[in-house]
């Protein structure tokens, strides 16, 4: 049973990236019915996860996995909890409903086959982040959904804003995802625990390690930018650019979450520490104070879904770092509330966009009539993100009131910004579900009328779930809340929240938000002018400080290139030999392995002859005025090393070298004696003798090496072994040859290749002339 | 270049370069010689050659394009290695055998062969880059 | 013998190295050439040297007797030579060709890949 259940988990892991594989060609055939086909698949992930319910609730995590690569003890290996389940049901649950969503919002779009291709990838991603259980896989997964979110957010590439949004987002996520990498790889060698389950049950081991901030930090800096934290946040409003399907299901519903996710799955190993429990609530804390403001100022309606979004990731940051076991238990309802209405929110977003022709509130209103199912979907989202009950946002706002308490002094300001943070956020909710359908009907550009099946079925769905939810809030709790708060927490943990308002500290500060959030409503215009004018004051922000990084970088780049890559070869030319010198010089001198000095050498008259002839031919190249010495000189050295060959016991060595010179000596002419190319060096007496200097100290260098070399004991076994099997094995008398065709024959093999490959290129040097070569010459003439 | 007695004594000066060269080449296992010097000292004769009456007598003379020659050679080398996978044994691995012909007995072997291609292969390639320089003379 | 040998790869180092740092493209072709031949003589000395005596087995004995020149570096050479011949010729072509289709034959004139005084790439996105 194990084993079946473990094949059918690995099916749903893979089956998103199997039907991102089919996408394009199944749209073509389908046009954009193919979405009702595509939506079996993620429907399948949810089914299939769904039956885990009852085993997680109980208590049981579903472990499973493939070795991937056993040497490092690297598995594919997925690991499920109340945790990752809740994720993995509404990753799925959410992505059955966009990719039917999509099917409407793109209908007709030439490029809609791609589009659900990049989406179901997403999927597959975002699904192996959650059920990772090895810390490769996790990381893995965390960078695919960066890739196919830059992918998505550039969906419209024809755009500059969309291009930038997309560099942006895999920017800021990539390096985060690197940070984590890293974070990774800390807690791995801190702990010695390469998954997550191991980890999890290593009890205090790594708050113990000396590491522990380092780990923490380096997790954090991964976490915070993939959660848009700020400062941080700027790329996830510009991901806006993106369709909206895309916003409505990476950038509200899971991807985002990723980073919270996160925080979440480490909090009993890496929380309820100092730290922790001051990093977290300050930077959540901040985050939604500055996504709420920022949404005041914006006019599109998904902008202003979007600053909510990173408003309720500061939010679910900070509950997670309290760290008390109610904080965590407001965050895990909070989190499965989010996803629905704001998933919704965005749907109904793109609806009005898609039937009105625009996303602007100040030119929408009176809809109600025309769009009214949408209406709905509209309002029983807002109502529960506005925390009204009987919605499962009022379930997570009570429970988050209940978490701050007045009791002290961090607290008090943390519950200050909750209030202010959650009262902007009904706001917002209400200014985008309200707006546009109540009031005097306003002249849309199209003429709006409710739209299709495949638009509205999403967002709709999510609304009556959010209620529903909330109602059997027993059932809920039960099966979802209760083992995920568990996962997060680390130990179990029970939830009696209901609809039920009950008379506490936290429903009269519900009443407070709800109060305050109304009064900043009815003079919203106003506190959107005033916003603007503050932001405008500030005129700087994190997205220009990206633009002006990016720029440093080319410029700094550009600069770079100009100094090492001169395209001068001179300079080149000149850097290596001076670090070839360094390289021989250096060690011998450092090291004292300079060699013995030798002793004046006995050779023969004809000996001392040859090398005098060489040394000539060398001098005479090196001074030649004209081609023709040059020419007639370099044949000299050549033949003269051609007779040391011949005089020191290698024949074969000597003729080779006979014909080579020669050869060189007839190309060389013909090529000089075409072109008015002259040897002589024109430069000032002062550039040769740095010149002279650098080869001077390479040269001796080398014939230094060499002599220590010679004074060395000579090794002879390979010759040894080529000397006594030459005749025996190989049948020949002359080893050089029989080394050459037999014995190396493998490498001689390669060479004759070269030479062959070499003579190609040369034929097709001299054949081929660029279609351009007259301009060129032109140019410089 | 184009003296008289150059032009005269190179076809025969070539001619007697290239059976030298397949002498050298022959002799290359036992005696100082082999696949690569055999191909240089032929390729200088067919350099000569060409300086000496122009290129396209030479191209007449090989009748083969010198990079067909030089294919042909790392085909042949490569077959001589493949003949060893046939026999079981490694990849260029030598194999013998004893020819006796005419009374005399001749040492065959697939590493002659693959000195031949290794001939072919010098010849074809650095002729072909010679008669290339010397064509672009003529226009 | 070995000393005076190394001294001649010693010279024949700094010749072809003051050549190749030459801005005139024929001379840093010359360098490459005699280059070639000094690691040649680098690898011939380091198999250390014999005089006059061949490795070649005489006739009717089936290995070497005495001592003769080490074969090994001899065979290395052998291809290296040919090897770096049709590397020379190479370079001389496309020297040749650069001239042809550029007129000039210093390296610093030749910046059709490296343009002096490039402006920044774009900058949008």
């Amino acid at each position: 049973m194990a084993d079946a259940s473990q094949s059918v988990t690995f099916l749903a892991l893979i089956l998103p990236f199997l039907a991102a594989a089919i996408a394009p060609a199944l749209t073509r055939i389908l046009k954009h019915n193919a979405a009702w086909v595509l939506a079996l698949a993620p429907l399948f992930l949810f089914v299939h996860f769904f039956g885990y319910l009852g085993d997680v609730a109980a208590g049981r995590a579903v472990t499973g996995g493939y070795a991937w690569i056993p040497s490092l003890g690297v598995d594919f290996s997925w690991f499920i909890d109340g945790l990752s389940l809740t994720f993995a049901l509404l990753i799925s649950g959410i992505g059955t409903l966009i990719v039917l969503y999509a099917g409407g919002y793109l209908k007709g779009h030439e490029q809609q086959g791609r589009f659900f291709s990049f989406i179901l990838m997403f999927m597959g991603a975002m699904q192996g982040l959650v059920l990772s259980d090895s810390f490769m896989t996790l990381f893995v997964f965390w960078e695919l959904t960066s890739i196919t979110s830059f992918l998505l957010i550039g969906f419209d590439h024809s755009r500059e804003a969309s291009r930038r949004a997309a560099l942006q987002a895999l920017v800021v996520t990539g390096l985060g995802g690197l940070s984590l990498l890293a974070g990774l790889l800390v807690i791995w060698a801190a702990t010695g625990e390469g998954t997550l389950s191991g980890l999890l049950s290593s009890g205090d081991a790594l708050r113990a390690a000396p590491f522990y901030l380092l780990a923490l930090v380096l997790v954090l800096g991964g976490a915070f930018t993939k959660s848009a934290q700020f400062p941080f946040h700027f790329w996830l409003p510009n991901a806006m650019e993106a369709p909206t399907p895309v916003s409505a299901y990476l950038h509200s519903a899971t991807m985002v979450k990723a980073g919270v996710y996160l925080l979440m799955r480490l909090n009993p190993v890496l929380g309820d520490t100092v730290w922790w429990e001051t990093i977290l609530p300050i930077f959540g804390g901040t985050t939604l104070l500055v996504g709420t403001l920022l949404a005041i100022r914006q006019t599109d309606l998904k902008l202003m879904l979007a600053y909510t979004t990173v408003a309720s990731l500061g939010l679910l940051v900070m509950l997670t770092g309290l760290g008390s076991e109610i904080a965590i238990e407001a965050a895990v309802l909070y989190l499965v509330a989010h996803s629905l209405f704001k998933g919704a929110l965005f749907m109904v977003a793109g609806l009005i966009d898609h039937e009105a022709g625009t996303r602007d509130v100040r030119w929408l209103g009176g809809l109600r009539s025309a769009m009214p199912i949408t209406f709905a979907a509209a309002l029983l989202a807002a109502l529960s993100m506005g925390g009204l009950p009987p919605f499962f946002g009022f379930l997570a706002k009570e429970e988050i009131y209940a978490a701050l308490d007045f009791s002290g002094g961090w607290n008090a300001l943390f519950t200050a910004v909750a209030i202010i943070g959650n009262a902007l956020m009904l706001v917002i909710g209400f200014a985008v579900a309200l707006k546009p359908f109540l009031g005097a009907a306003v002249e849309t550009p199209k003429h709006a009328h409710e739209g299709p099946v495949l638009l509205w079925l999403g967002p709709l769905t999510l609304a009556i779930v959010g209620c529903v939810a909330a109602i059997f809030s027993g059932v809920t709790h039960h099966y979802v809340s209760e083992p995920m708060a568990a996962a997060v927490a680390g130990a179990p943990v029970e939830i009696y929240i209901s609809v039920v308002p009950h008379a506490s500290l936290a429903l009269l500060l519900s009443i407070v938000t709800i109060a305050l959030g109304i009064a900043i409503f009815l003079m919203l215009d106003r506190a959107r002018d005033a916003m603007a004018a503050v932001l405008a004051a500030i005129g700087w922000g994190p997205d220009r400080g990206f633009d002006q990084a990016i720029r440093g970088l080319i410029r700094l780049a550009n600069a770079v290139t100009g100094v090492i890559q001169n395209g001068r070869m001179e300079v080149y030319m000149t850097v290596t030999f001076v670090m070839i010198a360094v390289a021989i010089w250096a060690p011998m001198l450092m090291f004292g392995e300079l060699p013995a000095m030798p002793t004046f050498p006995r050779m023969t008259f004809y000996e001392w002859t040859v090398f005098a002839i060489a040394a000539i031919g060398l001098g005479a190249v090196a001074y030649a005025a004209d081609r023709l010495t040059a020419i007639v000189s370099l044949g000299i050295q050549g033949f003269a090393v051609a007779l040391l060959f011949l005089l020191f016991g290698a024949p074969d060595l000597a003729f080779t070298q006979f014909m080579v010179e020669t050869l060189s000596v007839v190309i060389l002419a013909l090529v000089m004696t075409r072109l008015r190319l002259y040897p002589s060096d024109h430069r000032p007496t002062a550039e040769k003798m740095v010149d002279v200097g650098i080869a001077g100290a390479c040269g001796i260098g080398f014939a230094v090496l060499l002599l220590k070399v010679t004074q060395i004991p000579f090794d002879s076994t390979l010759s040894d072994f080529f000397s006594t099997y030459s005749y025996v094995i190989a049948h020949g008398r002359n080893i050089v040859n029989v080394i050459i065709v037999d014995f190396r024959g493998l490498d001689t093999l390669g060479e004759i290749a070269v030479v062959m490959i070499t003579g190609l290129a040369i034929l097709a040097l001299i054949r081929i002339r660029l279609p351009r070569s007259t301009d060129v010459t032109e140019a410089k003439s | 270049m184009q003296t008289v007695i150059f032009r005269t004594a190179a076809p025969y000066l070539a001619s007697l370069m290239v059976m030298f060269s397949v002498f050298v080449l022959l002799r290359g296992h036992n005696e100082p010689g082999g696949g690569f010097i055999g191909g240089l000292i032929a390729a200088s004769a067919f350099a000569i050659y060409g300086i000496a009456c122009g290129v396209t007598p030479v191209r007449r003379a090989l009748y083969f394009h010198p990079m067909a020659i030089a294919g042909f050679g790392l085909f042949l080398s490569t077959v001589a290695g493949l003949a060893s996978l046939a026999m079981g044994v490694p990849f260029l691995t030598g194999l013998w055998t004893e020819v006796h012909l005419l009374g005399v007995t001749l040492d065959l072997s697939t590493v002659l062969f693959f000195d031949f291609g290794v001939y072919f292969v010098v010849v074809g390639a650095i002729t072909s880059i010679a008669l290339a320089l010397e064509e672009r003379e003529e226009d | 013998m070995e000393t005076a040998l190394t001294a001649l790869v010693g010279l024949f180092y700094v010749v072809s190295i003051y050549l190749m740092l030459s801005r005139h493209i024929i001379r840093v072709l010359l360098g490459i050439a005699i280059f070639g031949n000094a690691v040649n003589m680098t690898i011939f000395t380091a198999g250390r040297i014999m005089r006059e005596v061949p490795p070649i087995i005489p006739e009717g004995q089936s290995a070497l007797d005495g001592v003769t020149a080490n074969p090994l570096p001899q065979a290395l050479i052998l291809t290296a030579i040919v090897i770096s011949f049709s590397f020379f010729a190479f370079l001389l072509v496309l020297a040749y060709r650069a001239y042809q289709e550029l007129g000039t034959d210093d390296t610093d004139e030749m910046r059709i890949a490296e343009p002096e005084g490039e402006g920044l790439p774009p900058l949008g996105y």
